[in-house]
């Protein structure tokens, strides 16, 4: 019964807004270039299959977002740690981070295309930006929660500087990180088409930008609803990473 | 053989949040907070003594030092005469909330005392053997979160004694417990210390588990604590307050020590 609600209740918003918006363009008074419908939008989204330029342009973006939102959590989530766990670190980099992480990586653009010049680096180094602050500083907060007694009980069993890392402070840390991740991800896809509008000659912000300078309304459409898929698809992996087992159980320890 | 000897135990802290007499004064850094001070005990191998005093009397706070979890105190503790410095596996902790990593099955948290054992048999056999015999038999790869209370004690209780510990400290263990969990549980561990022997020091407030469980049992008034009573029973186990006339009549006197003028 529940599973079936989870299913049908979505499609259901889904149509709704299809409907709407096929209304909209029977009864409005906008031509198909400006405002084109769903059917010629999946015409469109057809075409653009089969040419094979969505699946070019989609490969392209993911390859910007894994690789900046990788470095991110790789970099990111290890100097959390140290924040967390280091006083001095404490003192030496968050207040630091406090200061970056309201700029937006947006206004990094004109910086990051005279440093690394056009193509893939300065959309992958603006995807960093705005996956590693927000991935730091939940790490070090999650680090800073963790239950003291869990830090006894490791000096009690007399665990090791690396055992106390690795059987208390990592898996204690898990459910927040993995929430910080699905929240980042997400992020970094809304950057990504941003930053491809600027540096580079392909990706789902690319086919928007070059859609709407041949004014095919229809093309920049179909960017945005794969751009929502993906997006969904995304966000779906991150959830189901949070679901697993031991993950879940983590999280009671608090 | 594992004797331990408090001597002149004292701790205190400084409440830097408590206003200064004197403002402009830096050297004045607040108020200092006698937790307790000039404490001394003795307790003997395989015994099992129940410290009870009121809430905020620092027992709980003599317990950690004693097992090596604080550092700052003034006397000192001699376990067969060495000075304790830090927290080690002969004395186990069980903690007054869940001290199960909730991300290790009852089988992991038993292997951790037993993680650096060679023999990959003996290890397992081990942990199986504990965990036989606080009943949680079956639920071996179940997550803490996915036991009850009373059986999350008793995993605790199997990890703890699996590294055959010399002292076994435990700090409110029933705390939380619904009340027939509670009996159950301190039935078991009344048990299990006639069966291995173990030294044994409770912290507790309450006054039946000291008299149904305890060798000694050690009272401590309010805060600057100090020893106001101690009473060794020698009374034969199970036993039962009701039908034990010397058992009430010591509840009384603990009761009246405590300054609750109990009617019985």
């Amino acid at each position: 019964m529940i599973f079936k609600r989870n299913f049908i209740l979505p499609i259901v918003s889904f149509s709704v807004i299809i409907a709407l918006w096929e209304l909209v363009v029977v009864y409005g008074q906008w031509s198909v270039q400006v405002f084109p419908g769903p059917v010629a939008v999946m015409n469109s989204f057809y075409e653009l299959i089969m040419n094979g330029k969505l699946l070019k342009d989609s490969v392209a973006s993911l390859y910007r977002v894994t690789i900046g939102f990788y470095l991110g959590a790789l970099l990111g989530i290890p100097l959390g740690i140290m924040i967390g766990r280091v006083q001095v670190f404490k003192y030496l980099f968050n207040p630091l981070i406090q200061f970056m992480r309201p700029i937006s990586p947006l206004a990094w653009i004109p910086l990051s295309m005279l440093w690394f010049g056009i193509g893939d680096q300065p959309a992958i180094f603006l995807i960093f930006l705005s996956s590693f602050f927000p991935i730091v500083v939940s790490t070090a907060i999650a680090v800073e929660r963790i239950n003291p007694i869990y830090f006894q009980v490791a000096a009690n069993f007399n665990f090791t500087r690396m055992e106390r890392l690795s059987k208390v402070v990592i898996p204690a840390i898990v459910p927040e990180v993995v929430t910080a991740l699905r929240l980042t991800v997400a992020i970094a896809w809304l950057v990504v088409v941003a930053a491809e509008m600027i540096a580079v000659q392909s990706g789902l912000g690319y086919l928007i930008l070059d859609s709407r300078n041949a004014l095919r309304m229809d093309y920049v459409m179909v960017g945005m609803i794969v751009i929502g898929i993906i997006g969904l698809i995304l966000d779906i992996i991150m959830y189901e990473l949070s679901q697993i087992e031991s993950v879940v159980a983590s999280r009671f320890g608090r | 053989m594992s004797n331990i000897k408090i001597q002149g135990l004292g701790k205190s802290y400084i409440n830097r949040r408590s206003r200064k007499r004197d403002p402009g004064d830096d050297n004045d850094i607040g108020a200092e907070i006698k937790v307790f001070e000039d404490i001394n005990l003795e307790f003997e191998d395989g015994e099992m003594v129940c410290i009870l005093g009121p809430s905020g009397c620092g027992k709980s706070t003599m317990l950690r030092i004693m097992a090596g979890f604080d550092q700052s105190y003034k006397g000192q503790i001699l376990i067969d005469g060495k000075r304790i410095i830090e927290p080690s596996s002969d004395n186990v902790f069980v903690f007054q909330q869940n001290g199960l990593l909730p991300w290790m099955t009852v089988w992991q948290n038993v292997e951790l005392g037993l993680r650096n054992l060679e023999d990959e048999q003996e290890k397992e056999d081990t942990i199986q053997e504990y965990i036989d015999m606080v009943e949680l038999t079956g639920f071996e790869y179940h997550y803490p979160s996915q036991l009850s209370g009373g059986m999350q004690r008793r995993a605790e209780l199997a990890r703890a004694l699996a590294v055959n510990p010399e002292i076994l400290y435990m700090d409110e263990p029933f705390t939380g417990l619904d009340y027939l969990t509670h009996l159950k549980i301190r039935e078991e561990v009344v048990n299990m210390h006639t069966f291995i022997k173990k030294t044994m020091i409770m912290v507790t407030h309450f006054i039946d588990d000291a008299l149904i469980m305890a060798d000694r049992i050690i009272v401590l008034n309010e805060r600057p604590a100090r020893v106001i009573m101690e009473h060794k029973l020698d009374f034969s186990r199970p036993r039962n307050i009701e039908k034990e006339p010397g058992l009430r009549d010591l509840r009384d006197q603990i009761f009246m020590t405590l300054g609750v003028s109990y009617v019985a």
